[in-house]
């Protein structure tokens, strides 16, 4: 029933939403503030993707250890310029490397997340009654766990695995987007749209994936930016906390786990590490000001 | 009456508002004129967007942050507003220039009592003492006919109904003796019989304390009813001043006029005088035409008159009273040429029953979860949405439901349209059953043949899809075609039927306009060829000019078509205008039915009666009695018992009112009427609606004959 709606869909409705992108992409010109969140963004993925061209070095290679920010290497002549850890790894292409690791694990983490929290917020919001009553009582009693135990728990239990993160992220926090679905959906299942589609016998699915979510995006994608943001400090925590993904490939809250001890002495080992978790978070969080922003002019 | 030199209590001189916007500059008042003087009232009449609650905001200064006033003057007893500092616009507001909105619980804060929000007034404005502010209060609510003023003053806004509400907020406006009284659309969230009991109230204000008054409104009845002078504005523009009998008998503006020819006055007929819309929209402020703001949309507009120079405002040769018109062909124009639509209907005639509704009982279950209510077993309690309700609708026929809120029309087209099952009883469509079959249950042709126009334009469409999306949807889901070449024909097809360009099919529907909107929702209902269309207050939410344009396309359509129009509505005005048939509902029962002509005329059920007293008319050749229904609309969930309507009726005879349900007395096969009163009785109540003499100026009140019974 659903992919009959969807395959059927006329050809100059894929044209304008692809118009659509654009001209989003265009208001954002119009909030600063928006603007500096997609650079920085921008930049972190433009050097996660060129990472091997960037990096003056190879990550996992021990070169020389100890070495401060600007110090040269002597073999090849290269400046080590945020310094190398404690055993002798360029810090500057660890980062870059590092933020790949969160590119891909993060966005796969909240769309799988959105995923699921999406079904279970529509259904709940749509079918209210005990659909409703049994999704929300689940989704509190998760909620009411102190979230880093549940990781610890989850992680600990299956293992530090790309796989196993993810899980884990999606089941801390489905339950919250799930909420945000589920009111949505209560708000918009009352439109007389929604009637139109019920009075000429529309499926469920149909009305809810094709009726209700569409409409609800633009505070859903608001939410993911902001989301990711979370699921790019959750990620970096699981590896301080030496739940991240299994060594020597580097990983930002590793980084800063491994050279932690030597803090003191040479603070540029985890400083570094903990910028690029920062200055990511935040060009998210501000893109999602950006989006808000646009979102509320419209 | 009027003393003069009288003291104008505001003048407002060629005033400018403009807003700022990423866009530039946007002229939203041009070149506004007003002096009020005491005890006035002045009625800001226009469609959205004219600018009427701009200038509302202009004078208490509330513009916001983007708004400006670019030019002219506004002075609030010879002082300027526009250059006051903020200090003395805090003492000008509330005290000496009030304001009413038209949503009261918005106005009222929550968290305090209503007493707590009226002491403030003159505690905060005259420092008098907390008694003194608590007696005050008293007397006020009493003045604004709030029976129980102790009870009321102890209660929380939301213990109150809307109309009581209203009736604070008006208090707390008054209690500071304001010289002017601003008036946003004060009754337009409220229902009928309950708005009738404002405007009563407001119209007595300005008689009794002098208060001036701006009365802001889209209605041009309710302004005839409650202000001396009147304001039409359009595009940003005021295009006629005058008195009421002055513009409302002798307009002098074609928009003005437009705007007559497109309300339901009583003499419109649906079949020889039909409405006239006027064509074309509103233009935006930022692509306003040159010269006169109507032009586009003016049968008499001539270039080189009219454009591209700006027409002012000019007087008009009236023997007592200022009239002024923005046009400059006023003189020119013949007045007395009848409006007319260029087309005579032919009455139809209608066929075979299509929609019988037979004893149909709609309960809700409540479930009350209390300890004390399981104990005593009467946990479950019903709400009586819909009471053994019996009428039919015939082919070609329209059958209009009229009622306030609560009283069971959306539940009942719910079940019609099997988003509910019935209870109790049947309803038979096109000879089949369907009251206990559920939407997805019933065949596809059943589904097609049934369909819903909606109330709220901006509701009706999907905002993501386009509008040729959503047609081409329904064509395919009630399987009229499936060849996409074909639906993509007939979608054309539908749009051309509706009036709306054919490249419509690639908007999305925030492009369109409120009307073009409904017109969409009209084509998406008749897609599947439907046999029967419930219409569910299709156009109370588009502006006046337009509703005439969607409601004669509707008519058209569903003549064309031969299809049956359930029409539900509050407005009694466009009911008489278009249905054969009307049915009252009052707390979910059928009050009364009845041929239009019978319902309009006695005998009357005794809310019915009240209903039509509480329809504004904007027509100075037809009065009516007074009459102003006391206490609230009961709640459903604990509806009275005996007569549903025996806890307002002016008529209650006794007892037997509230302990029996009334029996039905059959006038004549069309018309029958539940009431307990004898039918004889019922056959002398006067007629609600009586033509006055011409000549009599009908604003001073002189022919109003006011009832109260009992």
């Amino acid at each position: 029933m659903v992919a009959s709606a969807e395959t059927a869909e006329p050809e100059t409705q894929r044209q304008s939403g692809l118009t659509r992108v654009i001209k989003a992409i265009g208001l954002l010109r119009e909030s600063p503030v928006g603007m500096i969140g997609a650079g920085i963004v921008l930049a972190w993925v433009v050097a996660a993707i060129l990472a091997p061209m960037l990096a003056p070095f190879d990550p996992n290679a021990t070169i020389m250890p100890f070495q401060r920010p600007g110090a040269v290497d002597p073999a090849s002549g290269a400046t080590f310029w945020l310094g190398t850890d404690k055993i002798g790894r360029d810090i500057l292409s660890r980062i870059i490397y590092g933020g790949r690791r969160v590119l891909i694990y993060g966005p796969i983490a909240t769309i799988a997340a959105y995923a699921v929290g999406i079904i279970m917020g529509l259904a709940a919001g749509y079918f209210r009654g005990w659909w409703d009553a049994v999704l929300s009582r689940v989704s509190d009693i998760v909620l009411s766990f102190p979230i880093f135990v549940l990781y610890v728990i989850v992680i600990s239990t299956f293992g530090a695995s790309g796989l196993n993160i993810v899980l884990a992220i999606i089941f801390a926090s489905a339950p919250g987007i799930m909420r945000i679905v589920r009111g949505l959906t209560l708000d918009l299942r009352n439109r007389d749209y929604v009637a139109a589609s019920q009075t000429r016998g529309e499926s469920s699915l149909y009305i809810m994936f094709v009726e209700i979510l569409p409409n609800a995006r633009g505070p859903l994608i608001v939410d993911a930016c902001l989301r990711l943001g979370y699921v790019t400090i959750t990620i970096g925590t699981l590896g301080f906390l030496g739940l991240g993904l299994p060594p020597p490939d580097p990983d930002w809250g590793g980084m800063v786990n491994e050279n932690r001890a030597l803090a003191p002495a040479f603070p540029h080992m985890i400083v570094y590490p903990c910028l690029a978790i920062s200055s990511l978070v935040l060009g998210l969080n501000l893109l999602a000001d950006g989006l808000r922003e646009i979102a509320i002019r419209d | 009456m009027k003393t003069d030199p009288r003291t104008p209590v505001l003048e407002i001189e060629n005033l400018c508002i403009s807003y700022f916007t990423r866009a530039g500059e946007i002229p939203a008042v041009i070149d506004f004129n007003l002096t009020i003087y005491e005890g006035e009232s002045v009625g800001l009449v226009g469609e959205s967007g004219c600018g009427k609650s701009t200038v509302a905001m202009a004078i208490m200064r509330y513009l916001g942050s983007n708004g400006g006033i670019v030019g002219g003057s506004i002075r609030f007893k010879g002082r300027d507003i526009v250059s006051m500092s903020d200090e003395e616009l805090r003492q000008m507001r509330g005290s000496e220039v009030a304001m009413i909105y038209q949503e009261p619980m918005a106005a009222l804060n929550p968290s305090l009592t209503i007493g707590a929000q009226l002491m403030e007034v003159p505690i905060v404005h005259e420092g008098v003492s907390e008694q003194e502010a608590y007696d005050r209060s008293r007397q006020m609510l009493g003045d604004v006919k709030l029976p129980d003023a102790d009870r009321v003053m102890a209660a929380y806004p939301h213990q109150i109904s809307g109309g009581q509400q209203q009736r604070v907020v008006i208090a707390m406006a008054l209690l500071s003796k304001p010289s002017l009284l601003l008036l946003d659309e004060p009754t337009t969230a409220l229902d009928v019989t309950v708005e009738a009991g404002i405007i009563d109230l407001i119209a007595e204000i300005a008689k009794k304390s002098g208060t001036a008054q701006v009365f802001i409104s889209h209605n041009l009845g309710l302004v005839r009813e409650t202000c001396d002078r009147i304001c039409v504005m359009y595009s940003g523009e005021a295009v006629e001043t005058g008195t009421i009998s002055d513009v409302f008998t002798q307009m002098r503006h074609p928009y003005t006029r437009g705007l007559f020819g497109a309300i339901p006055l009583p003499s419109a007929n649906k079949n020889d005088r039909p409405l006239v819309a006027i064509r074309g929209q509103l233009p935006l402020p930022h692509q306003r035409p040159q010269g006169c703001n109507f032009g586009p949309r003016c049968d008499y507009f001539q270039e080189g008159v009219c454009a591209p120079a700006p027409v002012p405002m000019r007087d008009v040769p009236s023997e007592v009273d200022p009239h002024q018109s923005r046009c400059n062909r006023f003189e020119t124009i013949d007045w007395d040429a009848p409006l007319s639509a260029g087309k005579v209907n032919e009455p139809i005639e209608p066929g075979e029953p299509v929609l019988v509704v037979d004893g149909m009982r709609k309960y809700y279950e409540l479930h009350d979860r209390s300890i004390k209510a399981m104990l005593s077993g009467d946990g479950v309690r019903y709400v009586k949405a819909n009471e053994t309700l019996s009428f039919s609708a015939r082919k070609a026929e329209i059958v209009a439901i009229v009622g306030e809120s609560g009283c069971g029309k959306s539940t009942f087209a719910k079940v019609l349209m099997g988003l509910e099952t019935a209870s109790e009883g049947t309803i038979t469509f096109n000879g089949d059953e369907i009251e206990s079959t559920e939407v997805q249950d019933r065949p596809r042709e059943q589904v097609a043949s049934l369909q819903m126009v909606f109330q709220n334009p901006n509701d009706t469409l999907n905002p993501s899809m386009t509008i040729g999306g959503q047609i081409s949807r329904v064509i395919r889901k009630f399987g009229v075609e499936a060849d996409p070449d074909k639906v993509h024909d007939r979608v054309m097809r539908l749009l051309d039927m509706v009036k709306l360009p054919r490249d419509f099919y690639h908007r999305r529907p925030r492009q369109l306009s409120g009307g073009q909107k409904q017109r969409v929702g009209v084509a998406r209902a008749f897609a599947g060829n439907p046999a029967m269309v419930i219409a569910d207050e299709p156009v109370s939410a588009l502006d006046v000019s337009v509703q005439a344009a969607v409601t004669e396309l509707l008519m058209d359509i569903q003549r064309e078509h031969g299809t049956t129009l359930l029409f539900i509505s509050h407005d009694l005005s466009v009911v008489r205008y278009l249905s054969d048939r009307i049915v009252v509902m009052y707390l979910g029962q059928i009050m009364e039915q009845g041929t239009t002509d019978e319902i309009f005329a006695p005998p009357y059920h005794p809310y019915t009666e009240a209903l039509l007293s509480a329809v504004p008319i904007a027509d100075t050749t037809v009065d009516k009695r007074k009459i102003v229904l006391e206490g609230n609309l009961p709640s459903v969930v604990n509806p009275p018992i005996g007569c549903p309507f025996h806890t307002r009726c002016p008529r209650k005879i006794g007892a037997i009112c509230a302990d029996k349900r009334p029996p039905v007395h059959t006038v004549s096969s069309t018309h029958a009427i539940a009431c307990h009163i004898p039918l004889d009785e019922l056959k002398r109540v006067e007629p609600v609606f009586f033509d006055v003499i011409p000549s009599t100026p009908p604003t001073d009140g002189a022919p109003t004959r006011t009832t109260r019974a009992q």
